[in-house]
């Protein structure tokens, strides 16, 4: 399997207006289970052939749904994430965008209470390519079955440094979106962590981006894995972004700076390449390098 | 969204922080009418969305209504100027008027959201009144750290612990924990970005008070402050970016190269910048047009991008994952036929419906400069840029 999605995965859709019907066409077509879709007051109905309930709980006692993939509008995320916690649903990816960060505070602590991961928001989804396993909005056709894991805060990054891979004849065992808030669910550290212990994976592109400290944290753990690491730090030569005061300096300082962050991960041994368009041939140097291609 | 002092202060003055007494006066006369007030002595502060407002003469004392006339007279009107604002400054349409505080101590007190930690953390120095980032740089010691606990908030403890830690009097704890509680609630309460008190000053006859504040919130949190969105000035901010943002549009930066850049998503703006900077060339803005659904506001964004004077070429460079690259070309090509964008173009498209967005470019039988995969996109759009500039 690779990471949070295999063969067995039952992809339940919370908010299943437009966006998630499409999403939920997108996955059923490339071969993901997708069970269920949740829109409160629906319940009942059946769009495309996939039921609609009112509760995700309903979804998990009757269908089975172990991934609950989030659409719902940002106002109301927050509470459809506390919602599919509190239904024991184990992976619960949020793709919202807009999210209030202190109902993202509210949600994180609730989570830290139970025993659901939390993928996002904000972020692209997961995909496991040779499981055609798929929760997310990414695009499947640039994607092929292969050994290097993608972890990114950015969506959009994700799917070009697929792309690029995948042009090289370099498959992929699987990408996780961050998500590119503030306050997030699973973090690159976390995230490095899954791929590490992926049996599939055997090497990992990380993408960053400049702000806060979580590169540095990632880094941290480099050390303690056993696959090769090729980081690209978006950012390194966009000026200081919008300041909005001093106290969010406190937190980062300097740290923030993509210089900073591209210095811990060579630190600890990865590779960091300084143009996007570099993501996958280095890669495919370093599998070679390692014999692992 | 950031808000002007004197709004900052009001909305903790709703929550009991202590403030100065003092009111926005948008004349000369109305600053003259508020000095008498206040009995004379008193500060004008130019209100304007940067902190170094002092040293770029915003900030004025006066020790009487004629002075306080005169002081406003200055700031009112003027560009001012700081490390923050760049070159061309910000507009100054009202000054705060307060009286003049016997300032004993000058301390420092702030909330921002501690990304690592999920959780907003409360922040406080005794290194009041100076660049807080320079303090945690050269002594991160003198600043101390509460996290806030979403479902037990702020607790008095935690106030005096940071009170303790930045050398209060006895008889100071309990007020200096009720104000940081409070300064904590009005955070919460109104969705707060940063919260930023400094300095906050003990009087010389032992009261806590907020000489200065910043108040920044949360714009995803819009929604649920409709009295807060009135407080929204638009005269500090770039008029194209307010323009960016009345057409639904989050995220346009101005930067001052020749490339102008339309791309979907933050990660692949900065990633686009670094590969146009890695070939050479230099980015003139850039727009994320997020996961747009129409070709209007594709135009709209190509319209907000190629009005800047200095775009010399647009580079449209978009990975569709939610947004779709169909849409994107049908954007470009109405922009291209209507006139509006005359520089030459670059299009890099990928990921879902390429294979339409392609057609339509082809269809449309304009000249559009194709790019294919993301080096080429940067080198093509750089070359063309060069081009540009040598006539």
């Amino acid at each position: 399997m690779a990471v949070l999605m295999n063969e067995d995965s039952r992809v339940l859709i919370q908010g299943f207006g437009g966006a998630g019907q499409r999403e939920a066409a997108t996955s059923l077509a490339f071969g993901t289970q997708v069970v269920c879709g949740v829109t409160p007051g629906r319940g009942g109905q059946e769009i495309n052939g996939i039921p609609v309930l009112n509760t995700v709980r309903e979804g998990v006692e009757q269908y089975h749904a172990n991934v609950a993939l989030i659409f719902v509008p940002a106002p109301f995320a927050a509470d459809a994430i506390i919602e599919a916690a509190d239904s024991g649903i184990p992976t619960a990816i949020c793709i919202t965008e807009g999210i209030p960060t202190l109902d993202m505070v509210k949600a994180k602590a609730y989570l830290q209470q139970s025993a659901t991961r939390l993928i996002g928001p904000n972020c692209p989804g997961v995909i496991a390519v040779a499981e055609k396993a798929r929760a997310g909005i990414m695009p499947v056709e640039v994607y092929m079955p292969g050994n290097v894991g993608v972890i990114s805060r950015s969506g959009t990054l994700v799917y070009e440094s697929v792309d690029q891979l995948t042009r090289l004849g370099i498959g992929q065992s699987g990408s996780l979106g961050v998500g590119g808030d503030p306050v997030i669910g699973t973090s690159q550290r976390e995230a490095l962590e899954l791929f590490q212990n992926d049996p599939n994976t055997a090497a990992v592109v990380l993408i960053g981006e400049i702000g806060g400290t979580a590169e540095q944290e990632a880094a941290d753990y480099i050390p303690e894995m056993t696959k090769p690491v090729v980081a690209f730090i978006a950012g390194a030569t966009a000026p200081p972004g919008r300041r909005m005061g001093h106290a969010g300096a406190i937190i980062a300082g300097k740290a923030g700076t993509a210089s900073a962050k591209q210095q811990a991960l060579r630190d600890v041994g990865a590779t960091v390449v300084e143009s996007p368009s570099l993501i996958g041939a280095t890669m495919q140097q370093v599998l070679q390098a390692q014999g692992l291609t | 969204m950031k808000l002007h002092e004197f709004q900052a202060k009001e909305i903790l003055a709703e929550y009991g922080v202590p403030v100065p007494r003092g009111r926005v006066a948008r004349t000369p006369d109305e600053a003259a009418e508020i000095a008498t007030e206040l009995g004379g002595k008193v500060v004008v502060k130019a209100q304007a969305h940067t902190g170094g407002r002092g040293k770029g003469g915003g900030v004025k004392l006066a020790n009487s209504a004629e002075e306080a006339r005169h002081a406003a007279g200055e700031i009112l009107g003027m560009q001012l100027v700081t490390h923050q604002t760049g070159e061309a400054g910000l507009p100054v349409h009202s000054v705060l008027v307060e009286e003049q505080i016997d300032i004993a101590r000058e301390l420092y007190l702030s909330i921002a959201i501690d990304n690592s930690a999920g959780k907003p953390v409360l922040i406080a120095s005794a290194a009041g009144g100076m660049d807080i980032e320079e303090v945690a740089g050269k002594t991160p010691e003198a600043i101390h750290r509460q996290l806030i606990y979403p479902h037990c908030g702020f607790q008095p403890f935690q106030g005096r612990a940071l009170a303790f830690a930045i050398g209060l009097d006895a008889d100071l704890l309990r007020p200096a924990a009720e104000l940081m509680g409070n300064v904590a609630r009005a955070f919460e309460e109104n969705d707060g970005a940063i919260v930023e008190i400094n300095p906050l000053v003990v009087t010389g006859d032992g009261r806590l008070i907020a000489a200065d504040a910043k108040f920044s919130t949360d714009d995803s949190a819009d929604f649920r402050h409709p009295r807060l969105t009135e407080l929204r000035d638009t005269t500090q901010e770039d008029a194209r970016e307010v323009e960016a943002h009345e057409a639904g549009i989050e995220n346009y930066v101005k930067l001052d190269g020749d490339i102008g850049c339309l791309v979907n998503g933050a990660g692949l703006a900065m990633a686009t910048l670094d590969a146009i900077k890695f070939e050479g060339g230099n980015s003139a803005n850039f727009l994320d047009i997020g996961t747009a659904n129409n070709p209007e506001a594709v135009v709209t964004a190509l319209k907000i991008i190629c009005e800047d004077p200095d775009v010399k070429t647009v580079l449209v460079n978009v990975f569709g994952g939610l947004a779709r690259t169909d849409i994107i070309a049908e954007g470009v090509v109405q922009a291209m036929t209507s006139g509006m964008l005359t520089q030459p173009t670059v299009v890099r498209l990928a990921g879902t419906n390429v294979e339409e967005g392609l057609k339509i470019l082809d269809d449309s039988g304009l000249n559009v400069i194709r790019a294919d995969g993301f080096a080429e996109a940067a080198q093509k759009s750089v070359a063309a840029a060069a081009a540009a500039s040598k006539g």
